[in-house]
């Protein structure tokens, strides 16, 4: 299975995701910058965390308008997975490519601790290799996780399957509506969370929790 | 040159915590009476163009496409 990060000015867990991927996989992933507007052969492309363009106007809002974007945009249509995590999940949602929108923290600070987190469909390429309700752990770091979406949006998201995280009772670092923490498309090939699985897939980083989503992306035997 | 005035506010339902954070900072510094207090973004544009109707019509569609996300936003627009 190969893979493809995306780069852009103020993303910094660029290098973690690449880490995670290169171990997992045993693959260095290809990187593609903003201004790229093609994107090589992937099986998955990973846009990670960090503060891309400042979080200037709305987080995620300018990096979703760059070149790349369009090109993440036609593999997705195309059914190449795609996980956003953090930053990566609010350029998503800017991008459109998944619905709702990510406010700022209703505790108005920013949270980096770990939290717990169920997973609310195990029956998706990102999780097939966990239990459904499995409770697991993972590292937060983010100033606006707060997940918003309409009544209807929420009743279509609940409705079929597309609540993939929750953080688990009491753990809810955000405010996040429904404690929803990571979410997926209609069609099951985009998903998009703020907790940072790739930061909990060693023993050096005290677990190895979110290992299981890369595995199950990467179709690799646990 | 036209110039223009776009404002964007939170569609109502919509959680603001930081305008939650003001109110209450208000009402702290004594401004008794404070109701709700919502915050929201201003954006002074200015155009070369001079066609008032393209103009507000360009406006528009930077607001759909850039300035406010529709999820959560309303937007404004006024030629100054």
């Amino acid at each position: 299975m190969k893979s493809a990060v995306v780069l852009l000015p103020g993303l910094n867990r660029d290098r973690d995701m690449i880490a995670a991927l290169t171990k997992i996989s045993g693959t260095p992933p290809v990187t593609v910058w903003q201004t790229d507007t093609e994107i090589p052969d992937v099986d998955l492309i990973a846009i990670p965390g960090g503060f891309s363009f400042g979080d200037y106007l709305r987080c995620g809002a300018i990096a979703a308008r760059m070149p790349v974007m369009r090109a993440v945009a036609e593999k997705a249509a195309k059914g190449v997975m795609v996980i956003g995590v953090c930053n990566g999940f609010q350029i998503l949602v800017e991008a459109g490519l998944l619905p709702g929108a990510l406010m700022r923290n209703t505790s108005l600070k920013f949270v980096c601790r770990q939290v717990k987190l169920q997973i609310a469909n195990a029956n998706t390429m990102f999780t097939r290799r966990y239990q459904p309700g499995q409770i697991i752990r993972s590292p937060v770091a983010h100033h606006d996780g707060n997940y918003f979406a309409d009544a209807e949006t929420l009743r279509r998201l609940e409705g079929e399957g597309q609540v993939v995280f929750r953080y688990a009772e009491g753990t809810n670092p955000n405010g996040s509506i429904n404690d929803i923490a990571g979410i997926i498309n209609g069609q099951g090939n985009v998903l998009g969370l703020m907790p940072h699985p790739e930061n909990l897939i060693e023993a050096a980083h005290g677990g190895s929790d979110g290992r299981a989503l890369f595995e199950s992306a990467l179709g690799i035997a646990a | 040159m036209i110039k223009a005035r776009i404002t964007v506010t939170l569609k109502n339902g919509v959680l603001d915590p930081q305008g939650k954070a003001i109110e209450h900072a208000l009402s702290g510094m004594g401004f008794d009476g404070v109701g709700q207090v919502r915050q929201g973004k201003v954006f002074d544009v200015e155009l070369v163009e001079s066609d008032k109707a393209k103009a507000e019509a360009d406006l528009k569609a930077m607001c759909d496409k850039l300035l406010a996300n529709t999820v959560i936003e309303n937007y404004s627009v006024a030629i100054t």
